[in-house]
């Protein structure tokens, strides 16, 4: 496969992941904003754009936060180029890079929901709408990914894909749990009065963990809970634990059908290295910030990484 | 010119119909209006849904456009095409020769029956190719030569495309996409299928990779990229053919090879089927400026260690000028009078003709010799005074930029409209392969189609539109 179409495969599905995680922040906030008075509300919404990235270009253009400023923004400014709208952008025009190699069920559903979504796009989106937008780019991955499962040879083209994926998941669970870090501190459970189970929910909901979570610890809500699920749960598949277990074993493939390791497969290994055997105790002794940091640097050294044994760039 | 004057393919005078489209109209006429109209939606969405779509130049709203697609077919009977077969073979295999006598000790000058002038002055025409000949003695690998019908028996050749022909990805879609819409249709009337042609072109690309070639050859598709407006299509055939597509940043010569730069390494290619211009070929030989070509891809094809399709300097075969050599030039390579017929043309650098254009203007087609795509072009009966008079004065400026030629009484064939079928002018773009074991014809073709009543363009970039072309099994 050539180098650049295995980068626009990795990216396709970077993107992807990106929209997908934007959409489940906004319906996480969404649902806070619902149930708090107006100060908390606006503050949520300044912590969701925060978290997606997009707090400059936000402030630029607007002076308060409200919900129908940020999600529109975040959903369809043109001038951000990390707006969904945009991020779907670059989803299309990478799977047209890589059309070749990608099989015509992975581009139908690519195609399909770049047309529904950038005609949901169009204009202003109010709160009557948001919701059905905002399962469109959901459904956008869930349809992309069974593509991907369903048709593609396991080949490189196929690890590539998950590669981006997994890359990006890991990514943006680690960048959603370190803008709310203060909150997952475990001092604050033993406090117990300031204990905010809804800000708590609503970590879970970015990643649609909720339902999960209650399902595996019977309701109880703490702070120990919440971090060693999202970190260390490899039941959970958006955890950081299952993400990096995940693109282990396409990076794992990937040298195997190459017949080579690289430096992808060494830093890996080093990251597996931090991560197995960790325990809780462990994370927020070191400070959860500084470990969600690291991981976050480890992360995209890999990626880095597998841009360069792979011949992504001249 | 009023109804009936034309020839329509598939109704005949009295109202019955030709023989080609019985099976058809059988069929037709036992459809429920309100399917046909649900079916006549349907092809559009699935049109968009596979992205066959293509980018107009100059218009930034619009930047993907479909093709418009008519779901009634365009037929054509066995004992037709065998004909028009005889025909292009004949066309193609004398295209083929006269490019390498061009190239070469240009006999046919020597002979007196072509000008020299004819490519001295062609831009096309490429100084880097005299004295070479290329892999298998291939200059033109896939060629596309439009026809235009008159009559029950009058085929004219319009165009020779010998550079890079485009559409057929269309022929291929059109036919899914009437398969997928009418299965039950074909189960009634035989049809020749066309679904092989990524295979029959991957086949003769194969088979003209140069000598250096160890193994199965390794072919790939180069583009200008995602933004050219037939993207989709150099991408449909390279996933078709099973072979890559690539862009210029994607090669380099390393080691006296053209090689693309894979997820291994630099891997060496043996067949280009290029959908480039010449000029983006190689920066170092033609144009210093462009960033889409490959620095020395040109040292390594005169070195015989790459095959590019079509040859480097074939467009001197598809200019209007020479085109109006062609009965000359078939005749002269191949010993026998041409099959297929080209269209009158007059040559507006001879004084005598350009005042006869001048004079009838009104009742003439002129066409710009490099042009194409139906750019700066002229349909004198529908043009305005001041559209006439515009084009006048082009023609008194630079004479050799322009032939023209009659306005053809193109044959029609139905569309299909919300008020029942309405005829259409079309033509005719059979493909065509070579390679040194043969010519290969895939039976069917893109049959382009004006979808406005009366017009005599087809061109997709000024809103022509497509049909399923059927050749009919014995």
């Amino acid at each position: 496969m050539l180098g650049r179409t295995a980068n626009s495969l990795f990216w396709m599905f970077r993107y992807l992941e990106r929209a997908e995680n934007t959409a489940r922040l906004i319906d996480a906030g969404l649902r806070m904003a619902l149930t708090r008075d107006s100060v908390s509300a606006e503050e949520e919404w300044r912590s969701v754009i925060e978290t997606a990235g997009h707090r400059r270009g936000y402030e630029a253009k607007n002076a308060t936060y409200t919900g129908m400023q940020a999600w529109n923004y975040i959903l369809r400014d043109k001038d951000s180029s990390a707006s969904v709208l945009n991020t779907f952008q670059q989803i299309r025009s990478n799977a047209r890079e890589a059309r070749s190699a990608i099989t015509s069920e992975v581009w139908e559903a690519v195609n399909d929901s770049w047309l529904q979504i950038k005609d949901m796009l169009a204009r202003p989106v109010g709160e009557q709408r948001v919701g059905e937008v905002l399962t469109a780019v959901r459904r956008a991955g869930t349809l992309a990914h069974g593509a991907v499962l369903g048709s593609m040879l396991r080949e490189e083209g196929f690890h590539f894909a998950r590669a981006g994926t997994f890359i990006e998941r890991a990514d943006n669970i680690a960048r959603i749990m370190d803008i709310k870090y203060y909150l997952l501190l475990p001092s604050l459970s033993y406090v117990g009065s300031s204990m905010d189970t809804g800000q708590w929910d609503m970590v879970l909901r970015s990643v649609s963990g909720d339902s999960a979570y209650r399902w595996l610890n019977a309701g109880q809500i703490d702070a120990r809970g919440i971090v060693s699920f999202l970190v260390l749960d490899e039941r959970f598949p958006r955890s950081l634990a299952y993400s990096h277990a995940a693109l282990r074993e396409n990076l794992a493939a990937l040298a195997r059908i190459h017949g080579i390791e690289g430096t992808s497969n060494e830093l890996m290994r080093e990251s597996d290295t931090r991560l197995s055997g960790l325990s809780i105790e462990d994370v927020f002794d070191k400070g959860l910030h500084q470990f969600l940091t690291d991981f976050t640097a480890a992360n995209s050294s890999i990626a880095q990484a597998i841009a360069q044994d792979y011949r992504f760039l001249a | 010119m009023a109804a009936g004057e034309f020839f329509d393919e598939m109704h005949k005078p009295d109202g019955g119909v030709r023989d080609a489209y019985t099976g058809y109209q059988a069929w037709y006429g036992e459809q429920e209006k309100s399917f046909l109209k649900r079916k006549h939606r349907d092809a559009e969405t699935a049109f968009r849904r596979t992205g066959i779509t293509f980018n107009v130049y100059g218009e930034d709203e619009a930047e993907e456009r479909l093709i418009p697609f008519d779901m009634v077919p365009r037929i054509i009977t066995a004992h037709e095409w065998r004909k028009l077969t005889k025909g292009i073979e004949q066309r193609v295999s004398a295209l083929n020769a006269f490019m390498h006598d061009l190239y070469h000790r240009q006999e046919i000058i020597r002979a007196g029956r072509v000008p020299e002038h004819l490519f001295r002055n062609n831009a096309a025409w490429l100084p880097h190719m005299v004295g070479f000949t290329p892999p298998g003695g291939i200059y033109t690998h896939i060629v596309g030569i439009d026809l235009v019908r008159t009559g029950p028996d009058e085929f004219y050749v319009l165009e020779d495309n010998a550079r890079t022909p485009s559409g057929v990805s269309y022929m291929l879609e059109n036919r899914e996409t009437m398969m997928a819409m009418f299965p039950e249709l074909f189960m009634r009337v035989p049809v020749e299928s066309v679904s092989n042609y990524p295979r029959r072109l991957a086949k003769s690309l194969a088979a003209c990779a140069p000598a250096c070639a160890e193994g199965k050859p390794v072919v790939a598709v180069l583009t200008p990229g995602i933004f050219n407006s037939a993207y989709f299509e150099h991408a449909f055939l390279a996933e078709q053919m099973g072979a890559e597509l690539v862009e210029g940043r994607d090669l380099r010569v390393v080691d006296g090879r053209v090689a693309m730069r894979t997820t291994w390494g630099y891997k060496p290619i043996d067949v280009i089927y290029r959908r480039v211009d010449d000029e983006f070929l190689d920066p170092l030989s033609f144009n210093p400026d462009s960033v889409l070509g490959v620095p020395g891809i040109m040292d390594v094809y005169r070195a015989g260690r790459v095959t590019i399709a079509n040859a480097p300097g074939t467009g001197v075969a598809d200019d209007k000028a020479i085109y109006s050599f062609m009965p000359e030039i078939v005749e002269f390579y191949t010993g026998e009078k041409p099959l297929l017929p080209n269209v009158q043309t007059w040559r507006c650098s001879d004084p005598e003709s350009l005042a006869y254009v001048l004079d009838n203007l009104a009742e003439l087609v002129a066409k710009e010799v490099h042009g194409s795509g139906g750019y700066g072009m002229l349909i004198g009966p529908a043009a305005s005074k001041r559209e006439l008079s515009d084009f006048a004065a082009k023609l008194r400026e630079n004479p050799e930029g322009y032939i023209a030629q009659p306005t053809l009484a193109l044959s029609t064939c139905p569309i299909f409209t919300n008020r029942g079928l309405a005829p259409r002018h079309l033509d005719l773009r059979p493909f065509v392969l070579v390679s040194p074991d043969k010519v290969d014809i895939t039976p069917g073709g893109l049959t382009r189609v004006a979808m406005k009543p009366g017009s005599l363009v087809v061109n997709s970039s000024q809103g022509g539109g497509t049909k399923d072309t059927w050749v009919l099994k014995d």
